[in-house]
């Protein structure tokens, strides 16, 4: 059998799926970011397989940009997490509700 | 009994590392073991991006993700002493995930996700394209043919985003400051 | 000019209910007089512009503008004086204005502002009836007679402090109402059926149809409908119980609406349409049975009552039922020609119980009364000519009225209706000399009533009445006011009939023969009718005129006749007086033995038959068990309450709902984005 396209994207939703699974279901912030990378991470697979798979190198380019983004939201995010922290002593997402109203 | 070719036993045995790797990131309570499972996650992507002929962005990808932004990770996680979840769960820490209603709702919701894309993709890409060609891939895919389209074609978004990461820089020092 | 008439008593509504309270009582009470006798005039200078016309072409249009312009469809608020709109308005006018000038001395003791309101409202009647005599077309005369029967509901609650006075108002209203339904479909369907509402041009496209002898069709369902309106505005049976118990009103308004102009409206309106009824005969078969049961059943009920009002109200009835007979056989200026003499006695003998009531401050109650005979002579005197009016005795004015449609009832072979007319005319005899013998004649039941001090009526007028004082009652007659207007209207009931003066005696029957194009328009050019004088009511000249052709050919064999019932109808007037008499100035206690012999028979016409208790267990209590229980616990509370209610529950439940979408916990956010993207990209899928 030979390795198409199907299955990397196959690959690449249940890589995304894992980490929309984590995304909300974890109660501890930093776990929540990393389950957000993985989701990146399950991205850029898909945008590098597609790439390869229509013959151009666009795909990988993408791929660069994502990662630079994905650097950057990484860095403001923890950086967040440390203010959040500092205010409230607790890594849980249940106690932070201000957003209620 | 017929040993497959190279590159299918390879995706598949990157590929499920890659899966075990980040189930593992979302079982675990220790934050700090997420973290160095996930690393272990970009490896094995890095060995997917190989197969797929992009040598460029395996190496990117070990370098940025697992070099940088894992240890920025790293250090918020010390610095944070971040404190284990407070699981009371019987069964362990793997099965945290499924053990109250809602949870359960909303794991069934990631697992349905996953059908879903699935059959779209299935729908969408019937037709099998072989990953073999490669004197294909490597004129098009080398560093030069990369470094040639960001800097023409997409010159812009370069450029935006060397902004973005400078504004990233500030907002992250900007934030994390304990007092302004 | 015409629209002048109706326009000049409603400017003095104007003033009255807008400057009323502010005003005097003499200023207040000068502007109301003024308004109707400057409409008096106005109307006079009209008719006698219009007599001047061709008999032929006796029509004055004044249309005033254009209020509906739908296509063909075509309503004018348009004014038309004819003949027969000629008379009413005269009438109106003219016996309007004396019993405004009375009422300013009736209602004397009335507050200012409560003055004025009472003179308001008789002008905004005023105006409103002589709309709806003027109007030439069906939605003109709508708008008066709707006016008229809300002026009629304002004027008997005028005294609205007493509950009677309110359920009274209420009542002529509603029961208006009924009538006005009616009405209304009619008028609807008249518009259906010829597609104008203008009189003339009714009559004129009815004219040439088929009479519906055989078949209850169109007209005939028209026509019925008009006269279940009359019926209720002219209190004929089935909604005649409004009109004595409209005599909680004050007094001169009952001369001047339930006895004069608003109740004839229904007469009227049936003239006005007369070739239309011309052409459905059953109904008019129903009119005149109708008619002719209302006049014996009020004269049955009016001859016990004690009232003094009360009897003049079934009296009223009774004297309508008349008219209805007479426009029910055909003698449709008949009918009107004993519209305008009754208008003339019956607001004379209205006035003069006023005065009566004025005199004893307040009795009502006729056996109570009695003597007053020396005490306030000149209201008996007007009284007693009245009374000889009503009874029939010539040469008043009853007499050729009523004997013209008594003899027209029996020349159209309806001998049982004229043996109901004749019966009729002798209880209206023998209970009109009732109540003038236990008013006027006799012992004082009560003792009398002291004089309070009446110098500042001044009494010294030179309209010919005696001073108070005689014997020992003080009591005093009608103020100048009120006596000017019985004077004029006692002299009016006796000329009044001049008119009509059938060809029998020598006269010449000129209101018929004036009043002819108004009923027919369609044969206005046929017959050639000599010139006439304007009706003036308190003075005629007797100028000899042709006789009509077609008068003439249909009485020219019964003469005999009419002779014979002439002298049956003069008989059984003396007869009434005669009983009367006996029973009630010589022999009292005969009387009483007799209601006490027949004391069921007695009670139930006390009783009015109980028709008033039959209506409030058929119609009212239902009514208002259909309110209570459906309208108000079910419609009400449940359906419309419901659905307000439910609104605000609605809301709050929804919005119990919606609250529980905003928890805070940043972890259900994204859930519910992924459950988004999932849901999307099922819907995406299926297709």
């Amino acid at each position: 059998m030979t390795i198409t396209l199907t299955h990397y994207l196959i690959l690449s939703a249940i890589l995304f799926s894992i980490g929309t699974a984590g995304v909300f279901l974890r109660r501890n912030l930093i776990t929540v970011l990393l389950s957000i990378e993985i989701m990146l991470n399950a991205v850029n697979l898909t945008f590098v397989a597609a790439g390869r798979h229509f013959g151009q190198v666009d795909g990988q380019v993408i791929v660069f940009f994502v990662m630079t983004v994905a650097a950057a939201e990484a860095a403001v995010g923890l950086a967040l997490v440390i203010s959040l922290f500092r205010h409230k002593e607790s890594l849980s997402p249940d106690v932070f509700t201000s957003l209620k109203w | 009994m017929m040993i497959p070719p190279l590159d299918v036993v390879l995706f598949f045995v990157f590929g499920g590392s890659a899966i075990a790797a980040s189930l593992a990131v979302v079982a675990q309570r220790n934050p700090m073991h997420s973290v160095l499972f996930l690393i272990a996650s970009f490896a094995a992507l890095a060995g997917l991006y190989i197969g797929l002929d992009s040598p460029f962005t395996a190496v990117t990808q070990i370098i940025v993700y697992a070099g940088a932004i894992m240890v920025l990770f790293l250090f918020v996680v010390m610095l944070l002493n971040a404190p284990r979840e407070d699981v009371a769960s019987p069964y362990g820490p793997a099965y945290v995930t499924l053990t109250t209603g809602p949870r359960r709702a909303f794991a069934a919701l990631s697992v349905v996700l996953v059908v879903e894309l699935t059959l779209a993709v299935m729908r969408y890409f019937g037709e099998p394209v072989a990953t073999g060609g490669a004197q294909r891939g490597a004129e098009v895919s080398s560093v030069k043919a990369i470094g040639l389209a960001i800097f023409t074609n997409y010159s812009l978004a370069f450029e935006a985003t060397s902004v973005l990461i400078l504004v990233a820089m500030v907002g992250a020092v900007v934030l994390a400051k304990r007092r302004l | 000019m015409l629209a002048l008439i109706p326009l000049l008593p409603f400017t003095g509504f104007l003033v009255n209910a807008t400057l009323g309270r502010r005003l005097t009582k003499g200023v207040s009470g000068a502007v109301a007089c003024l308004a109707m006798i400057l409409a008096f005039g106005v109307s006079v200078v009209a008719s006698m512009q219009l007599v001047g016309h061709d008999p032929a072409a006796r029509v004055i249009d004044q249309s005033l503008y254009t209020w509906i312009a739908a296509g063909s469809f075509h309503a004018d608020l348009a004014f038309r004086l004819d003949p027969l709109s000629m008379l009413m308005i005269l009438v109106v006018t003219g016996i309007g204005s004396l019993i405004h000038i009375y009422s300013t001395a009736y209602m004397h003791d009335e507050s200012d502002s409560e003055f004025a309101r009472y003179f308001s409202y008789l002008n905004l009647f005023a105006s409103f009836m002589l709309m709806l005599v003027l109007g030439s077309n069906l939605l003109v005369m709508f708008i008066g007679w709707e006016g008229v029967g809300l002026c009629s509901y304002l004027l008997i609650g005028f005294w609205f402090k007493k509950q009677s006075a309110n359920d009274a108002g209420k009542k002529a209203f509603v029961v208006n109402r009924v009538g006005d339904f009616a009405f209304i479909l009619g008028l609807a369907l008249t518009f259906w059926t010829f597609g104008t509402v203008d009189f003339r041009e009714i009559a004129i496209k009815v004219a040439p149809l088929a009479t519906e002898t055989a078949v209850f069709g169109t007209l005939s369902i028209i026509t019925l409908l008009f006269f279940i309106g009359a019926t209720g505005k002219s209190a004929q049976i089935p909604l005649y119980v409004w009109l004595p118990d409209a005599m909680e009103g004050p007094t001169p308004v009952s001369a001047l609406i339930h006895a004069a102009t608003m109740v004839t409206a229904g007469v009227y309106m049936i003239g006005r349409n007369a070739e239309l009824f011309s052409h459905a005969p059953q109904t008019l078969e129903i009119v005149a049975i109708i008619g002719a049961a209302t006049a014996l059943m009020a004269g049955t009920i009016g001859l016990v009552q004690n009232d003094i009002k009360r009897v003049l109200a079934y009296s009223t009835v009774s004297q309508l039922g008349y008219m209805f007979l007479a426009m029910g056989v055909g003698a449709f200026a008949g009918g009107i020609f004993h519209l305008y003499t009754h208008a003339f006695f019956k607001a004379l003998m209205f006035l003069g119980s006023g005065a009566v009531i004025h005199a004893l401050h307040g009795e009502q109650d006729i056996r109570k009364m009695g003597g007053l005979k020396k005490e306030i002579p000149l209201t008996y005197w007007t009284f007693l000519i009245g009374a000889i009016a009503i009874a029939g005795v010539p040469p008043l004015a009853g007499f050729f009225s009523k004997d013209e449609i008594l003899y027209r009832t029996f020349a159209t072979d309806h001998k049982i209706l004229w043996a109901i007319g004749m019966l009729t005319a002798l209880l209206t005899a023998v209970y009109m000399f009732r109540l003038v013998f236990l008013t006027f004649h006799g012992e004082r039941a009560v003792a009398g009533h002291d004089a309070h001090g009446h110098g500042a009526h001044g009494h010294g007028g030179g309209h010919g009445h005696d001073d108070h004082g005689h014997g020992g009652g003080h009591l005093h007659d009608a103020p100048p006011a009120m006596a000017a207007a019985l004077l004029i209207l006692a002299v009016g009931s006796v000329v009044a009939g001049a008119v009509g003066i059938p060809h029998v005696l020598g006269g010449t029957n000129r209101i018929e023969a004036f009043l002819e194009p108004s009923f027919h328009p369609a044969l206005a050019g046929a017959a050639s009718h000599g010139p006439a004088t304007a009706g003036e009511p308190a003075a005629h000249t007797g100028l000899p005129a042709e006789a009509v052709g077609e008068h003439g050919a249909e009485v020219g064999g019964d003469e005999s006749t009419e002779m014979k019932l002439m002298g049956a109808s003069v008989l059984i007037a003396l007869l009434g007086i005669g009983i009367a008499a006996y029973f009630f100035l010589i022999n009292r206690a005969l009387a009483d033995g007799i209601a006490s012999t027949f004391s069921a028979v007695y009670r139930t016409l006390l009783n009015k038959y109980w028709i008033d208790e039959l209506y409030d267990a058929t119609i009212v209590q239902p009514l208002k068990w259909l309110s209570d229980h459906v309208l108000w616990k079910v419609v009400d509370v449940w359906i419309i309450d419901g659905i307000v209610n439910g609104v605000g529950v609605f809301t709050r439940g929804s919005a119990a709902l919606l609250r529980m979408l905003q928890t805070g916990s940043v972890r259900t956010y994204a859930a519910s984005l992924v459950l988004g993207v999932v849901l999307i990209l099922g819907y995406y899928l299926m297709q």
